[in-house]
């Protein structure tokens, strides 16, 4: 792989990351975040939703016209997010119910316009698939962070197993219901973005 | 009425659509920066939720939902086309934004003019988005549930309920912000950090009016 490409594909992950950098897609990533399971579900429906779209569009992106553009990347992410949609409800029921709505809003997750408008329309099909795939990773890492800690520490789980020993609550321990509230979510996130600029300075705001 | 009441109050504050659901975060922190632009798209989205849901609405209980077709023959009476629901309300969301766009424009130019390029931009809001489906969900709920949508008038309420409630959570966050910028925010949150932080603190304020019922 070359240098382009690597970039390309790493960049999201870290120093380009859609949600603390971008701040692309910050609805779904705060709110499907309270337990681990369907945050990494999220997280693998919008990447292979956002490598998708962006190979449609890439391929196309030549025979659309300029005026109408918005609208087609609409209808095709709308197609790619229904398909993803009747896939989960066929074989994770409780992880599509779980997640409502949410599944419908990827269609208006920002990361997949913003990745469609500022990359697809504008590199050939398979830059656009590894830049889809990066995007998507960056996304759900940060998801699986916040996920990892609200479960964590908001139900003494982890992927629905217990993983707090039954002698601490025993003396003592009570889960953090706050953890569980949207208003934890925001609060974490903020910490990722405090650590993730302590590290990288030069993206530090002046 | 009592219901319609109720559904528009508390989709202003309990069911608010940034607090409680974080839709519309996106553009919510990229535009807070200050007052008046925020006001500005405030309402222009409550005017959007406003027209777009009721349209929706007609199209889920006339198109969409299983059976809805009978009344156009009765051989239709066992259609269920709810997988083409996401397709079809981001469409008619994208056209009616365009639509509305090109009425603005033409009889009230100083509106146009001061929502700039707020208004093509709320066909991707996700609270457009997440109103309609919102609405759908609802829409199945059983009469008696404080959250269900039974009639015209109750999407109307629960619509502009939810446009209110954003832009009241979109003008308070920049006027925080405003204020902010003669605080000393340490390095690494300036910025994005310390607005997360606030959002999550008026957040928490507002999850005193979970419960809430008239």
């Amino acid at each position: 792989m070359n240098a382009k490409l690597k970039d390309i594909f790493l960049g999201p992950l870290n120093s380009n990351n859609p949600v603390v950098v971008q701040v692309l897609g910050i609805c779904s990533a705060l709110a499907v975040t309270v337990e681990l399971k369907p945050a990494l579900v999220m997280g693998l429906s919008v990447t292979i939703i956002v490598a998708l779209a962006n190979v449609i569009i890439s391929l196309i992106r030549n025979t659309i016209p300029n005026s109408v553009r918005i609208i087609v990347q609409l209808v095709v992410v709308a197609a790619v997010v229904t398909v993803v949609s009747e896939v989960l409800k066929a074989f994770a029921y409780d992880v599509s119910v779980q997640l409502s709505v949410y599944i419908g809003l990827i269609i208006t997750n920002c990361i997949l316009m913003g990745r469609l408008e500022a990359f697809a329309m504008s590199n050939k099909p398979w830059d656009s698939f590894l830049d889809g795939l990066g995007n998507g990773f960056g996304y759900a890492w940060i998801l699986i962070v916040v996920a990892f800690f609200r479960e964590l520490l908001g139900s003494g789980k982890l992927l629905g197993f217990q993983v707090i020993p039954e002698s601490f609550y025993q003396a003592g321990y009570i889960n953090n219901g706050l953890m569980m509230m949207p208003s934890m979510a925001l609060i974490l996130v903020a910490c990722i973005i405090w650590v993730h600029r302590s590290i990288k300075k030069d993206l530090q705001d002046k | 009425m009592e219901h319609a009441l109720s559904l528009f109050v508390r989709s202003i504050f309990a069911d608010n659509m940034i607090f409680a659901f974080f839709l519309g975060m996106c553009s919510y922190l990229a535009v807070s920066k200050n007052v008046k632009t925020s006001l500005g798209l405030g309402v222009a989205v409550t005017f959007v939720l406003l027209i777009t849901l009721p349209v929706n609405y007609l199209l889920e209980t006339k198109v969409l939902s299983k059976g809805a077709l009978a009344w156009l023959d009765e051989s239709f009476a066992t259609l269920d086309l709810s997988y083409l629901s996401f397709i079809l309300f981001i469409a008619v969301i994208a056209a009616i934004v365009q639509l509305v766009e090109m009425i603005v424009e033409k009889f009230s130019p100083s509106l146009y003019a001061s929502l700039g390029i707020f208004l093509p931009l709320i066909a991707v809001n996700c609270a457009i988005m997440g109103g309609a489906l919102f609405m759908q969900q609802r829409v199945g709920l059983p009469a008696t549930d404080p959250k269900a949508l039974t009639s015209m008038l109750d999407v109307v309420a629960y619509a502009l309920g939810s446009g209110i409630g954003w832009l009241l959570a979109i003008v308070g966050l920049a006027a925080i912000r405003e204020k902010m910028q003669y605080s000393n925010v340490p390095a690494p949150l300036r910025g994005l950090g310390i607005t997360f932080i606030i959002v999550g603190l008026m957040a928490m304020a507002f999850l005193c009016f979970s419960g809430l019922d008239i």
